[in-house]
């Protein structure tokens, strides 16, 4: 066998693994003294994870392990924009996880957050569905840990509880589906699959069980109910991860094995998606609405988020493909920069996350206020923020492709959306408050992170090159 | 030519710096900024200007239009995409030099003029974020770009007239230029995006095969572009921003309301004139009859104003209607064949722009001596402003037009072209240009001779300005002095050639003396303390004279026409049905989102086992739904 691939079309895996295995060893021999460094050194880490996916990667596909793991360039992509929004989680998280509950595992945080990462990593590049569900299974395990890191927390443990009974109901069923798939088609290569594949019966169930399983890692409704419970419950740097970087791998995936694999059933998963993306939107929105808690108000205003982003897989086409990415990537700013300040808050004010606590913020907080109200706008989709340039994208795409009334409805529900995102700024800036969060001043990497953050918001809308250089490697239909 | 950039790099990044941070920077450090950024920029202006005129003509024997750099910005189909880019061409290399210098002398003169002002630092910002979009807009590669900047311009004038935002009358006047000039650039706008539909592009030269269909459709486009022209250059009916933008700083007025933004519907109709020439010259020649009116009424309205800003606002609509009269008599790109007012006209814009900031600044001078704008505080200034006085003298001599002043030059040959185009618009603009000698010798005997204000000017000794705030004014005096004898036609001309200006005899003979008999009038009529005649006059035809004071009621009509027909007609009737139909169906709508939001909340029940009859419940309702349907 030729394993001269591996080196060439695995480096951003080999990266992650050997940053995995330093992190590991560094927890271990690591003294008291030097291991004040460890979050710059796996920032460091991760910047060369970034760089090897991203520097001169391949510009042709090939695949390793006999098909098992493929390879097309849009995958650097995707994957260095999973390891920007990972390196930004661990800036953030670095104010939590000094304090003396968390400080004695932090070196575990990083390893089961860089293992959820491998693991989606392999997910976004299989070519097996049993390297898909292997991939799966390593992003969801070690993220049922992370969820239930604050484990004396009785929020945390019950968020960790419920995540893995839901997450393993979800890959029982999506597991069931692909035993399906496997006995209908009499192979699990994506490449042989889709000619094998004619619609039956049998094949629709499995579409079905394998959109549901994804559904749930991207948070869709109806598979969503675990959500804001996890969210609200799990530390609030595990909360942002799960939110962008896990939920932008799913929908990579999901929009590439559909298009790939399930291109005869082109129909049938239209049609799913048309409901759930009016569902998810629609019954996000509404739950949103009523939140108090800003991390479960996050949780469904990710839904919300989840079902635009499914606007473009819907599409199928190159332009679909280009659209998720490039919202991906600018969720990923506006979400994280959210995120950060409920983060730097919460661990400057004795856990504060409620709506309320923020009235008045901007009076003693004007930066942060700032901060979050940017990000805010972004994902409402106001002009000129970046959120705007990706909704247009999004819903230009779907639109291409005549699913007119699907995109009216969308819009609507981005003016319910508007509503409750300005809920939040109208607390932090107008809403009077006695006893307002007291001013503080965040540490280094919180603000580095927020910086990027800010930047992302600002310029990935202006700056056109960087949708361009989506576009080049993505592909449709 | 890759340093191009930094001339409108500078001046942004020096708007930043100074807006960002504010207060924290010391007023003095803010000024120094300004200027010295405007310096360099300045410099580098300068130093494109020789570079590109010095590198000489190519083989057809023209200066060739380069672009010096050019980034793609907003791909929207195939061929139409909107770019960001740097150009240079004959006419956008004048005004670079023309905006440049006057910035400069406007950022030096402010250290004098807004000494001590609250909000010195964001006086300085707005004046760097003017500058950096008054370039854009002359160097842009197309016309879309040019629209953005256009639209920068109009920002930092409203926000340099609103600056002293406590005065009630700034921000009424603020709002009034951005309010004016949004609605003539709404035409602008839409014959933009005519122009890009049918010629498929956003670019200054179309490509001639697409012309065909576009042929029929340019005319309606290059209309629609001169109205937004028309408001940027306060043409009549749209001028009625200009004189209320007096409210803002003086400096301001002699940077952006004299010299430069308000010539950008000149350079506009510049800009498009081999269009205009080629596919529409009877759109030109209407733009043409309406700057030649805009002349005349705004030079009738200039001879009664007693605010000396106002006189001087009148004055500049009045020769930015000299300067459309000049490129709407054109009837062909041969400056030997009818094309002469191209050139004219920018000569004139660019002699003009030189002198009128030296009014504005002189005025400024003055009103910084007396505190007020009005004539009644003044007379006999002279004795104690030498400097101010003799510049400002120079200043009108160049305006009336008198022999070897720069504005004697750049006036005969917009007269020369009239004649060319039909006796009776050679002999209106000529009677203009009497007008325009006999009101600013109106002005200037009222503020340096006349009847003194003894007793206010024994309370208040007036005193010359700074040597800040005089420089300025020698420097422009000096180029007023010599600007005349540039071999403009060399360099700027409409079909690129060389052309070599030259008098013609009877024309000059006639201009000068319409100008000096205006002269003489107005010294007749001013120079003594009695003023007898003027005062005979003013009641012998009180009518007309009020109504010339009222600038003949435009601004009265505008209100009328808004308050009473469209706010009391249009405006009550439909803001009702939003009020009450559209609220209503809102309202009702937000009550249904909260009641269903009620209804549905069992869902989160927060029990796994529940979570799980859904997650299954919903996959099994999205299968029936498949194999159903």
């Amino acid at each position: 066998m030729d394993f001269s691939g591996i080196l060439i079309y695995m480096r951003g895996e080999i990266a992650l693994i050997a940053a995995i295995v330093i992190a590991f060893l560094y927890d271990l021999v690591a003294g008291k003294g030097a291991r004040k460094y460890f979050n710059p050194l796996m920032c460091i880490l991760m910047a060369g994870c970034i760089a090897a996916c991203l520097v001169s990667f391949p510009r042709e596909s090939g695949d390793v392990f006999g098909g098992m793991f493929t390879y097309v360039p849009v995958h650097s992509i995707v994957k260095s924009i999973l390891a920007i929004g990972t390196l930004i989680v661990f800036l953030q998280a670095d104010t939590w996880l000094r304090r003396d509950d968390t400080e004695f595992k932090r070196g575990e945080f990083y390893v089961l957050t860089l293992s959820t990462l491998l693991g989606m990593y392999f997910m976004v590049s299989a070519g097996h569905f049993l390297m898909f569900f292997i991939g799966m299974e390593l992003a969801s395990v070690p993220m049922a840990c992370l969820v239930a890191f604050d484990k004396y927390r009785h929020n945390s443990a019950e968020a960790g509880a419920k995540f893995i009974l839901c997450a393993l109901f979800a890959s029982g069923l999506m597991l069931y589906g692909i035993s399906f798939l496997y006995g209908t088609c009499g192979t699990l290569y994506f490449e042989d699959m889709a000619s094998r594949l004619d619609g039956s019966a049998l094949q629709i169930l499995a579409l079905v069980f394998f959109f549901s399983g994804l559904g749930f890692k991207i948070s869709l409704v109806p598979f969503h109910l675990w959500t804001a419970d996890t969210y609200q419950g799990a530390p609030t740097a595990v909360t942002s991860y799960l939110s962008v970087v896990s939920k932008g791998s799913a929908a990579f995936v999901l929009m590439a094995v559909l298009v790939k694999v399930f291109a005869p059933m082109v129909e049938q998963w239209q049609m799913i998606l048309y409901v759930v993306i009016i569902l998810s939107i629609t019954v996000a929105n509404l739950f949103a609405i009523r939140q108090q808690n800003l991390k479960r108000f996050l949780a469904f205003s990710s839904i919300s988020q989840a079902g635009y982003i499914m606007l473009a897989v819907i599409s199928g086409t190159s332009f679909g493909m280009t659209s998720l990415i490039y919202y991906v990537l600018v969720y990923l700013a506006a979400n994280l920069a959210a995120f950060g300040v409920i983060s730097a808050v919460e661990q400057n004010s004795g856990g504060k996350v409620n709506m309320s606590d923020y009235n008045g913020l901007y009076k003693t907080n004007p930066k942060l206020a700032v901060v979050m109200t940017l990000a805010l706008f972004s994902l409402a989709g106001i002009p000129p923020f970046a959120g705007f340039f990706s909704k247009f994208f999004i819903f230009a795409s779907a639109f291409e492709e005549g699913f007119h009334v699907l995109v009216f409805i969308a819009l609507i529900n981005t003016i319910v959306s508007l509503y409750y995102y300005i809920l939040v700024v109208k607390a932090m800036f107008i809403t009077p408050n006695d006893s307002p969060v007291a001013a503080f001043r965040s540490d280094c990497s919180t603000r580095i992170s927020l910086v990027l953050c800010l930047a992302g918001i600002l310029l990935l809308g202006i700056v056109s090159s960087v949708y361009d250089g989506i576009n080049l490697f993505s592909f449709g239909l | 030519m890759e340093y191009t950039i930094l001339i409108l790099l500078l001046p942004f990044l020096s708007f930043l710096l100074i807006g960002l941070l504010g207060t924290k920077l010391k007023p003095v450090a803010a000024g120094a900024a300004g200027t010295a950024v405007t310096g360099v920029v300045a410099v580098l202006c300068y130093i494109t200007a020789f570079m590109y005129f010095g590198a000489g003509r190519d083989a057809s024997g023209v200066f060739p239009q380069t672009v010096a750099w050019n980034s793609v910005w907003l791909p929207i189909s195939g061929n139409l995409h909107i770019d960001l880019g740097f150009m240079l061409d004959p006419i956008s290399v004048m005004m670079l030099v023309v905006i440049s210098t006057v910035s400069l002398m406007v950022h030096i003169y402010s250290f004098g003029y807004m000494k001590g002002e609250r909000g010195f630092q964001r006086y300085y910002a707005f004046l760097s974020l003017f500058t950096m979009s008054m370039l854009g807009l002359v160097v842009a590669t197309n016309i879309f770009q040019m629209y953005i900047f256009w639209e920068l311009v109009g920002v930092s004038s409203y926000l340099l007239i609103g600056f002293y935002y406590t005065k009630k009358e700034a921000i009424a006047a603020s709002k009034k230029a951005f309010i004016v000039t949004r609605f003539a650039d709404l035409g602008f706008l839409v014959g933009i995006l005519i122009y890009g539909y049918y010629t498929q592009s956003f670019s200054f030269t179309p490509d001639s095969s697409v012309m065909g269909v576009a042929k029929t459709m340019l005319p309606l486009a290059l209309g629609l572009m001169f109205i937004g022209g028309a408001g940027k250059s306060a043409m009549f009916p749209l001028h009625i921003w200009l004189p209320d933008a007096m409210e803002g700083p003086t400096p301001v007025s002699a940077l952006i309301h004299a010299a430069t933004m308000v010539v950008a519907g000149v350079y506009l109709v510049a800009r498009m004139f081999p269009l205009f020439i080629g596919y529409a010259p009877e759109v030109l020649h209407i733009t043409a009859y309406v700057g030649a009116f805009t002349a005349l009424y705004a030079a009738v309205v200039a001879c009664v104003q007693s605010d000396i800003k106002r006189v001087l606002a009148f004055s500049t609509i009045s020769q930015i209607g000299f300067m459309i009269v000049a490129l709407g008599v054109c009837t062909s790109a041969d400056p030997h064949e009818g094309g002469l007012g191209y050139m004219a006209s920018m000569f004139h814009l660019f002699t003009h722009a030189m002198f009128k900031a030296l009014l504005f600044l002189g005025a400024g001078c003055i009103i910084h001596a007396v505190h007020s704008n009005e004539m009644s505080t003044m007379g006999g200034l002279r004795k104690y402003m030498p400097v101010t006085h003799v510049t400002f003298l120079v200043a009108c001599l160049a305006i009336a037009g008198i022999w070897p002043l720069s504005g004697f030059f750049s006036k005969d040959e917009i007269l020369a072209a009239c004649f060319r185009f039909s006796p009776v618009m050679g002999g209106l603009m000529t009677f203009i240009a009497g007008l325009t000698a006999f009101y600013m010798f109106r002005l200037y005997y009222c503020i340096f001779w006349g009847r003194e204000n003894k007793e206010l000017h024994a309370e208040h000794t007036p005193h010359e300005a700074p040597k800040s705030m005089t420089f300025p004014l020698v420097f422009l005096a000096a180029v007023t002095l010599v600007a005349g004898f540039i071999p403009f036609g060399h360099f700027v001309s409409s079909d690129g050639h060389s052309y070599d200006i030259h008098i013609e005899a009877g024309v000059a003979a006639l201009s000068l003396c319409v100008a000096v008999a205006g002269i003489a009038l107005a010294t007749w009529m001013y120079l003594r303390e009695d003023r007898k005649v003027a005062d005979s006059l003013a009641t012998t035809f009180s009518g007309l004279h009020k109504a010339a004071y009222h600038r003949f009621y435009i601004d009265e009509i505008y209100q009328f026409i808004t308050h009473r027909i469209i706010f009391a007609c249009v405006s009550t009737p439909i803001a009702w049905f939003d009020r009450h139909v559209v609220d209503g169906f809102m309202n009702m709508l937000a009550k249904v989102t909260q009641s269903v939001s009620v209804v549905i909340r069992p869902m989160q029940s927060g029990n796994v086992q529940k979570y799980c009859i859904w997650f299954l419940g919903g996959a099994l309702g999205i299968l029936v739904m498949l194999l159903v349907i």
